[in-house]
């Protein structure tokens, strides 16, 4: 039976049938219970914005509140994978991932390469992401890009609750390690969920929206934005396809090509800044693989390479808006299309 | 505003599930006659697109719909008239007329749900129901399908008769768990499935192997069975695509997936992004890959069909129906006349398996007329 959640309730919703059906599956983080030192019981905080409320009273202590040590929480998740738990970890905002970044990308993304394929690690490290929530330059950032690189990390980032919650089960399945983006401005946002578990593979781009004209490929919140903008556009007769990546690693580069070798116009929109990041990855492999069939330089909107402001009019000034995306996509539309410098703010 | 000899042509409401609708063609130009039954434009919804047929003769004075463009269920679309009614009174008309408020729409979804769930002797059951009075109608799906395979019948049937639709197990939104996935197994489930909401019972609907289910069902239960239309059934013969039910089983992607589907269909553009998103979303759930495989090894291993139950129908006393597409490649036309002088036979060209949607206003006519001699 499917009704309409919201994206924090379906993630609620997936951890909670996982643990059901799996005994070794463990959620740990700050506060994800109570808070430090508070009986859970009696002040459930469920994480810094109640995505895993509630819980804990289904399933008591296979949820841990952890000390405020990135290094010591995702060290513990990332061993009691390789020992044979299926830990999910919040880090809460992803900026954090600074302080534990070797447990990620020397230890968990390794070890099934450096054993020679006797260890696996199926570790779920979950957190915020994004700009927009008045929250400033140290819990706003979009850092996929970084993760993205690195090779024997998952990355998955949902665009909506159906998603979220398909993803996130086949996360805690998966037996690798996976880093899964929240962001935090699609919490709310509420679509028809299935009441039942269901598991959605990696690397299967979804198609929100058909079009001949112009393929616009994003992820996270601007998927939202593009849509906005491939309305805007219909109205005057260009027809855009969207493309939402669901995961960054590994990527649907078949969905990409196939769109492209239509359209022959490409945009990608990532709210990540404008170096090194998923725009600049799918321009260059587009270029490189199906470069007959463009008929304009591919376009990237991106966030600007500048911190993330803490003024609210520059900060929505800074996440890629509908109209920048309208923008770029008239920009291949038109003649001097390939001329722009493609870094939009 | 009323006016009779004004006809206001709307947006059509298909099924359960459709909001809007896109004019993607017209087929009759402003001026032209229009007789009943005539073909007037097609219409695309996020399922399929179909035909909107007359349902009033006049000549077609306006054409308001414009192609490629999206209107709401109920949006006035084009204007029949007399050829002596002036063009004052016509777009006076246009001008008065109230396209329904979504709202009123909605509070008549809740008080009316559009899908229902009975807990059965055989675990949850999803069905709907339109329409009151009349004799008692039951729709069965086919394998992979579920009750939305009915979108362009139910709502016709239901002018006259009381329809049930619902999802058979390991189907749908019904239970995943299917205790017996023998054609007997799953004909249990639809007894229990009208042991639960009252109907002694009905004329039996069935597609591909709904039909073998509905025929299982009228040879175990002869009295709750009043006729049986079959379409596109499995059962009366061995033959069947075993590449289809394979791919379908097998698929897990939408590039896996599509070309599965067109195949069920004589017009694969019919085979549209949503309805293999909607397909896609069945098949994630935890269960499913397991029920399909477990009925279709019962039904169809080896690669034909295990159950063949053509002596026996025709030796029953039923009136049967059979409705076949002539380009059915999942389970060969040929098969409609295995039933002989016991069924009255209807091949329809142009249609492949999905015949009641491709062709669906040739198909409702047929099946009730049928329930009509049979009730």
């Amino acid at each position: 039976m499917s009704r309409k959640i919201s994206m924090k309730t379906a993630i609620n919703e997936a951890l909670d049938l996982e643990m059901r059906r799996d005994p070794t599956v463990i959620v740990m983080g700050e506060d994800i219970v109570g808070g430090t030192g508070a009986n859970g019981e009696d002040d459930a905080w469920g994480g810094v914005l109640g995505v895993t409320k509630g819980l804990y009273a289904k399933h008591g202590d296979r949820l841990m509140d952890t000390p405020l040590s990135e290094s010591a929480y995702i060290g513990a998740a990332v061993g009691a994978a390789a020992c044979g738990l299926r830990p999910v970890a919040e880090l809460m905002f992803m900026d954090f991932m600074g302080v534990c970044f070797d447990q990620i990308f020397n230890q968990a993304a390794k070890f099934r390469y450096m054993f020679g394929g006797k260890a696996q690690t199926p570790v779920v490290i979950r957190g915020m992401v994004g700009a927009g929530f008045r929250a400033a330059a140290q819990h706003s950032q979009m850092l996929t890009p970084l993760f993205t690189h690195i090779p024997g990390l998952k990355v998955v980032c949902p665009s909506n609750a159906y998603d979220a919650k398909g993803l996130l089960i086949q996360s805690i399945r998966d037996n690798d390690p996976v880093i899964f983006c929240e962001h935090k401005n699609l919490y709310g946002l509420e679509c028809d969920v299935p009441a039942e578990s269901y598991a959605i593979p990696f690397g299967e781009a979804n198609i929100l929206r058909d079009g001949d004209d112009v393929t616009i490929v994003s992820y996270g919140l601007t998927v939202h934005r593009a849509l906005e903008a491939a309305t805007a556009l219909a109205k005057d007769r260009i027809e855009a396809e969207v493309i939402d990546l669901r995961t960054l690693s590994p990527i649907d580069w078949d969905t990409i090509i196939e769109s492209v070798e239509r359209t022959g116009r490409l945009v990608v929109v990532d709210e990540a800044h404008p170096r090194c990041n998923l725009a600049t990855d799918i321009a260059a492999f587009v270029g490189q693989n199906a470069f007959g069939a463009l008929k304009a330089g591919a376009q990237m909107v991106t966030g600007p390479h500048t911190p993330v402001p803490f003024s609210p009019s520059l900060e929505d000034l800074y996440v890629p808006s509908a109209e920048a995306i309208a923008a770029a996509v008239r920009r291949t539309l038109s003649p001097t299309g390939s001329r722009s410098h493609g870094i939009a703010a | 505003m009323s006016n009779e000899r004004i006809k206001p042509i709307v947006m059509p409401k298909w099924g359960l599930s459709m909001s809007e609708g896109k004019v993607t063609g017209w087929l009759k130009r402003p001026g032209d006659h229009v007789a009943l039954g005539d073909d007037l434009l097609e219409v695309e919804t996020d399922k399929i697109t179909n035909v909107v047929e007359a349902g009033e003769s006049g000549v077609l004075r306006r054409v308001l719909g414009e192609n490629d463009t999206v209107y709401p269920v109920k949006a006035l679309i084009a204007v029949l008239a007399d050829p002596d009614v002036s063009d004052d009174e016509i777009d006076a008309f246009i001008a008065g007329f109230v396209v329904p408020a979504a709202d009123a729409d909605a509070d008549a979804a809740d008080a009316t749900p559009r899908y229902l769930f009975a807990e059965t002797a055989a675990g949850t059951i999803r069905y709907a129901t339109r329409g009151e009075g009349g004799p008692a109608v039951l729709l069965v799906h086919g394998f992979g399908g579920d009750l939305d395979n009915w979108l362009f019948s139910i709502d016709a049937l239901a002018e006259s008769a009381t329809v049930y639709a619902l999802d058979l197990p390991g189907h749908g939104q019904s239970t995943k768990s299917v205790a017996d996935p023998s054609l007997s197994g799953l004909s249990a489930a639809v007894l229990a499935f009208m042991d639960h909401v009252g109907l002694a019972k009905a004329h039996f609907i069935g597609h591909s192997m709904g039909g073998a289910v509905s025929m299982r069902t009228a040879l175990d239960a002869p009295d709750r069975v009043a006729s049986l239309s079959l379409i596109a059934s499995a059962g009366l013969g061995r033959e069947i695509d075993h590449g289809y039910i394979q791919g379908f089983v097998g698929a897990t992607s939408r590039r896996d997936l599509k070309p599965v589907l067109e195949t069920l269909f004589a017009d694969r553009g019919l085979v549209s992004r949503s309805l293999i998103d909607d397909l896609l979303k069945y098949k994630r759930l935890d269960g499913v890959e397991d029920a399909l495989t477990a009925i279709s090894s019962a039904m169809f291993a080896d690669g034909a069909q295990s159950s063949v139950l053509t002596d026996l129908i025709a030796a029953a006393k039923t009136p049967i129906l059979v409705v076949w597409g002539e380009e059915d490649r999942v389970i060969p036309a040929a098969h409609a006349n295995a039933l002989g002088d016991a069924a009255r036979v209807a091949v329809i060209p142009n249609a492949g398996h999905m015949v009641q949607m491709e062709a669906s206003s040739k198909v409702n006519a047929l099946l009730k007329d049928h329930i009509g001699k049979a009730a």
